[in-house]
């Protein structure tokens, strides 16, 4: 088992590696901003003993290795550092404590969608494959690809106009609160939702299905039909055991497909999360907000990758059982 | 019901295909795999399916199960299996019958075998599926089936994965596996064919006791006349969806009706009068070469004549790829000395002038991957004569002709894509290619290997004539023994990669003087039914290959693990 | 064995033979053609076939369709068939030279690192990794807050970012010919890195690599609209189709009393969906969904 864990320790350096450089880059966002900036954030109150104290604060004056490093602690501690905006008037918020509570608002849409769309593309993966170029498959894949094709905010206002504004089923604004009850929350999302399922089970539907066409492409599945076992009983035997690794890599991919797709969607619903925090931060180029964002949305990004490869590894029998 | 048995008379037909015609879908058409085709297995005989890639043997082993590939279809015909139309049949009970009365063992072991399930358990699933026998019973009978078939440590075999087995184990275990539910007919298709020369002979010995323990039928698949023959009562040949002839064995091989039949055996045939040169056109002396930390040549010194055929031969992993590729400057040798005609010859290519480039060419073994699909076969010869050397233009075209004439190949081939063209042809157009540099020396690295029989045979020829005509050196790197008969003047035998033996054909094969030497050339079979028999007869007195002892250290093959 | 393996081969080696044949093109890719063709006309011809000026004001603002705006005017009062119109100039054209320069870098680096296979190759990839590791239209967004959304800004950003996805794919496919023999036969008759690229390789990967230019310019030309969408891509008063849908949004409300108006802000999108849509069919197609013989 040993050499499993040392592969396992291998791609979570890995993984640790491309973090430090994305911070990295993050970091870098804030040095090579054009023009004077500290002028340009205190706005009106930009006397010059409050813009010198604004540098000083935010270390522009110090060499860079020792801002990085001095940045890099901070975050690990939590603490992001305040926002640009406010700072003109005098109120000042820290990052942290408005990033947070957007970041639960976007896990918990991305779940909701998540939990539905992702079931559902591998049911329907494995059909098609199963169909493979009746009537039935030939539907699904057209209607998949012209899916796929669709930008988000399209779906967003298709949705909107048939299922809000002309049928008045659903809310088009998806303002949650944190005090809503969970079926409150669930009627107020089901829309963004829906878009995001509409958006992710096209993909995750086609990569299923071509994992498992190229699975029973393999010759055991051949010798399994020709030992007289029926086509259910081939699949369940002999073709799952071998797709555990994958259908965790299509779900990591998805999982972090939808983590750029929420941003659009949060938008077009005026959704509290992330994204649009992110979005209005760009907007009003709040670096230290677009730092904090960056650095969560990539660490999501790498922490499930690394978990489809996790899944990769552990259920290779060749791993598992060396010679 | 399906799965009960059928009381039948000694002689009564077992299986009866009747005049199946056979269409597969290829590129948009449908084309004809097998036209009217007929074959009769009768109870506990052995029928040998023999024929060149194309025949159709394959589709017809498959077949005999009731099993048509997706992509075919049967046009007409019938397969009558114990009574039952199996074509005509559903689904669900062709089911029945597959894995329980009759079974599969397929080419590819380590690909039929599924990566993720032990081995015990993939032996007795369809035993157990098709309720002959409950779950212990058919384990245990599994674990003599594995011992009976010479598996090493059979109680505790069943427990690995497939990729803790070496080939020849595997294509064993497919076979206890086929004979697990005790089916009345097995379809061996081509199962040793992907096995080195070495564990054929375990798995051949295996296979054919164990049918004859049990008083299996069987369907034995092959291209190699000499495996069939020592597997089969009756042969049956095929050509191009056709059959040619049948009868039985010994009858066939002492009495062959058609010329194809007898073509089968045509580079066994061949037989090259050895001359010896004193001039030598490449000398190694101590070569040693790895890929990264393994070591792959261990001091290799060796000499090839001018104008001679020198023939490396060993089976995989020996090394005689590798050295190859360090005589064409694609692998540097970690130290020794490589000399062309005197002269200091460097190890890679970078720092070789362009003249030492061009006196030495390579031909591949597969001619599909060796050419260029998107080149005619005018850009493919004409390169290295624009490379090479600066011909006008009527000059270059003359040239062209000139080449491809000398390969048998006429003038309009010039504008032909490679896609076009036969396995054989496509060889030509390589040999071409490699002639128009005016090489001194040509390393082909297991050319025929990927032919028929027949083609072989035409591209041995080629080769020969060429020689005589214009004096090339050939360093003919092969695993088969018959092709080194047929071609060599000198012969070196390599073997984990140092030098077992080496000097003049009839000094090294004619009787082999050397231990490791005798055992690889007698584990070939030979067209003789009897051939296997004697040589597990004879295993006592001499040493098994595996134990032959290479230098100071007895290295045992991996088959005892 | 050989049977399936022989019809996969030569399915590969017609790939342009398939494509140079007019019959048997299924009806959904020529009607996708034709879409591609009549946008790129548009395209193309905007000063002709625009009934007025891009950034002409009039004073009706959030007209109905009627005759003298055919699909009304948006609230600033510009006509919204010009400027959907115009939007095909300029949001087809960034997306074209952006997606143009991904492609060329990526390919480019790509048979380098496929060639090279060795130093290079990794530092090239775990550059490629690190780029990739960031969803693109994050990293996206990061960029253009730093740098600001000239359109010069936004090609080469998206068109950097793309370029790493583009590395990959030309990558594996370069690897998959590299060690093919005829490339290994050219080396040996001492051929340089530069003939390997161009005669042997890339004729060899050039219609797989055609197909996924075509899905990358898919793939850049929604994200600029998106970014367009979002308010950091293309900036007023260039008209472009991401922008027209956030301006003209909040007419989706009045669908319960003017269904047109209530289409309005889709037909900007409905036009980025075409020409997706019509893309991907024409890919799809081109690379021959049938997978071979099976078992199933």
């Amino acid at each position: 088992m040993n050499h499993i864990f040392f592969m396992v320790v291998k791609r979570v350096a890995l993984g640790l590696v491309t973090l430090i450089a994305v911070s990295m880059i993050a970091f870098l966002s804030m040095q090579c901003l054009p023009g004077d900036f500290a002028t340009q954030i205190l706005g009106q109150s930009a006397t010059p003993e409050a813009v010198a104290s604004l540098r000083h604060e935010l270390g522009l004056n110090d060499r860079m290795l020792h801002r990085y490093t001095l940045w890099i602690s901070n975050v690990l501690q939590g603490d992001f550092g305040t926002s640009f905006v406010g700072r003109g008037q005098g109120t000042p918020r820290e990052v942290v404590y408005l990033v947070l509570p957007r970041l639960e608002n976007s896990l918990f849409l991305a779940s909701f969608a998540a939990s539905i769309a992702i079931p559902l593309a591998l049911v329907l993966g494995v059909l098609t494959a199963l169909w493979r170029n009746t009537v039935f498959d030939r539907v699904v894949n057209a209607t998949t690809l012209v899916s796929i094709a669709l930008p988000e905010f399209f779906v967003a206002y298709s949705l909107i106009l048939v299922l809000s504004i002309m049928t008045g089923w659903f809310p088009s604004l998806a303002s949650i609160r944190p005090d809503m009850p969970l079926y409150e929350k669930l009627y107020t999302t089901a829309l963004p939702a829906f878009t995001l399922v509409l958006v992710i089970l096209a993909h995750s539907m086609r990569m299923a299905r071509a994992s498992i066409i190229g699975l029973l492409g393999n010759s055991y599945v051949e010798m399994a039909r020709l030992k007289g076992l029926s086509r259910l009983r081939t699949i369940l035997r002999h073709v799952l055991p071998n797709a555990w690794a994958p259908i965790a890599n299509i779900i990591a991919l998805n999982l972090a497909y939808l983590i750029v797709g929420v941003v659009v969607v949060e938008v077009v619903f005026v959704y509290p999360g992330l994204g649009q925090l992110m979005v209005d931060s760009v907007r009003t180029r709040d670096m230290p907000v677009i730092q904090a964002c960056i650095l969560l949305f990539s660490g999501i990004f790498v922490l499930l990758n690394l978990l489809a490869d996790i899944v990769s590894i552990a259920t290779n029998p060749r791993l598992l059982h060396p010679r | 019901m399906f799965s009960d048995p059928v009381p039948v008379t000694e002689n009564s037909a077992l299986l009866e295909i009747r005049d199946i015609h056979l269409e597969g879908r290829s590129g948009g058409r449908w084309r004809s795999i097998l036209s009217g085709v007929n074959l009769t297995v009768r109870r506990g005989e052995v029928l040998g399916l023999i024929g060149e890639s194309g025949a159709g043997k394959s589709t017809l082993g498959l077949l005999a199960m009731g099993f048509v590939r997706a992509g075919c279809r049967v046009t007409s015909g019938s397969v009558r299996f114990l009574d039952h139309d199996l074509l005509q049949s559903r689904d669900a009970d062709c089911d029945r019958l597959r894995g329980a009365r009759v079974t599969y063992v397929a080419q590819s072991a380590s690909a039929s075998f599924n990566p993720a399930l032990r081995l015990l358990k993939q032996t007795v699933e369809s035993t157990i599926l098709h309720r002959l026998s409950r779950r212990d019973a058919a384990e245990r009978d599994a674990r003599e089936l594995f011992a009976a078939l010479g598996l090493p440590t059979p109680e505790t075999f069943g427990d690995r994965y497939p990729h803790q087995a070496s080939g020849g184990q595997l294509q064993r275990a497919m076979t206890a596996m086929a004979m697990s539910p005790r089916p009345d007919l097995i379809v061996f298709d081509e199962p040793t064919t992907a096995l080195d020369v070495t564990s054929q002979v375990e798995v051949l010995a295996a296979m054919r006791d164990i049918v004859r323990r049990f008083d299996t039928a069987a369907i034995y698949i092959t291209h190699d006349l000499a495996v069939v023959s020592q597997m089969a009562d009756r042969i049956k040949v095929m050509k191009d969806g056709r059959e040619v002839e049948e009868a039985p064995t010994r009858d066939m091989l002492a009495n062959p009706k058609s010329d194809y039949t007898r073509s089968l055996w045509a580079v066994r045939k061949m037989n090259k009068p050895e001359v010896d040169s004193e001039e030598y056109a490449i000398s190694a002396e101590n070569l040693c070469a790895s890929y990264g930390s393994v070591k792959v040549l261990h001091d290799v010194t060796l000499k090839v004549p001018r104008g001679r055929t020198t023939s490396i031969v060993g089976e995989s992993g020996s090394g005689k790829s590798t050295f190859a590729r360090v005589i064409a400057g694609l692998l540097k040798p970690d130290s020794g000395a490589l000399q062309f005609f005197g002269q200091q010859l460097d190890g890679t290519l970078a720092k070789r002038s362009r003249e030492d480039l061009r006196k030495i060419q390579m031909i591949y073994q597969t001619a599909d991957t060796a050419i260029n699909p998107r080149q005619s076969v005018r850009e493919i010869v004409g390169r290295p004569l624009d490379f090479y050397f600066s011909l006008e233009r009527a000059e270059k075209e003359a040239r062209l002709r000139e080449l491809l004439g000398q390969v048998g190949l006429a003038a309009e081939y010039l504008d032909r894509y490679p896609a076009e063209l036969s396995g054989g042809q496509k060889q030509r157009v390589c040999i071409a290619r490699a002639l128009a540099a005016e090489p001194e020396v040509i390393v082909c690295d297991e050319v025929t290997s990927a032919l028929d029989q027949v083609v072989q045979e035409g591209i041995l020829k080629l080769l020969l004539s060429l020689q005589e005509m214009l004096g090339v050196t050939y360093i003919f790197i092969t695993h088969d023994l018959n092709t080194v008969k047929a071609i060599s003047d000198r012969v070196v035998v390599m073997r984990a990669g140092r030098i077992v033996d080496q000097g003049l054909k009839s000094e090294v094969l004619d009787p082999p003087r050397e231990a490791y030497t005798r055992a690889l050339f007698s584990s070939v079979p030979t067209i003789d039914p009897d051939w296997l028999t004697r040589l597990l007869a004879s295993r006592s007195t001499v040493m098994e290959l595996n134990e032959v002892p290479l230098g100071p250290v007895a290295i045992r093959a991996e088959e005892n693990i | 064995m050989t049977h399936r393996n022989d019809l996969l081969d030569s399915k590969m080696r017609n790939h342009w033979r398939h494509a140079c044949k007019l019959r048997g093109v299924p009806a959904s890719v020529l009607v996708s053609g034709a879409v591609l063709a009549g946008f790129a006309l548009a395209a193309i011809f905007a000063p002709v076939l625009a009934p007025y000026g891009e950034g002409e004001v009039f004073p009706q603002s959030y007209a109905g369709w009627d005759r003298h705006f055919l699909l009304g005017t948006d609230s600033l009062g510009r006509d919204t068939l010009t400027r959907l119109i115009y939007g095909a100039r300029n949001s087809i054209g960034v997306a074209l030279a952006a997606a143009a320069l991904s492609f060329c870098t990526g390919v480019a680096l790509g048979l380098v690192a496929a060639l090279n296979r060795s130093w290079l190759d990794e530092v090239l990839g775990r550059a490629a990794d690190i780029v990739l590791a960031v969803p693109s239209l994050i990293f996206a967004l990061m960029l253009l807050a730093m740098f600001g959304s000239s359109v010069l800004n936004i090609i080469l950003i998206i068109g950097f970012l793309d370029a790493s996805r583009v590395f990959r794919v030309a990558r594996s496919l370069a690897l998959g010919i590299a060690v093919m023999d005829y490339v290994e036969a050219a080396r040996v008759r001492g051929e340089g890195t530069l003939w390997l690229m161009w005669r042997e390789i890339l004729p060899n990967i050039a219609p797989s690599l055609a197909a996924e230019f075509g899905l990358r310019f898919s793939f850049v030309f929604l994200t600029i609209a998106s970014l367009s969408f979002l308010g950091v891509g293309l900036q007023p008063p260039t008209a472009d189709w991401g922008s027209m849908v956030r301006e003209t949004a909040s007419l989706i409300t009045f669908a319960d009393f003017d269904l047109k108006a209530g289409i309005t802000p889709l037909l900007p999108a409905m036009s980025i969906a075409a020409i997706t849509v019509a893309i991907n069919f024409v890919v799809d197609w081109f690379f021959g969904r049938e997978d071979g013989a099976d078992v199933f």
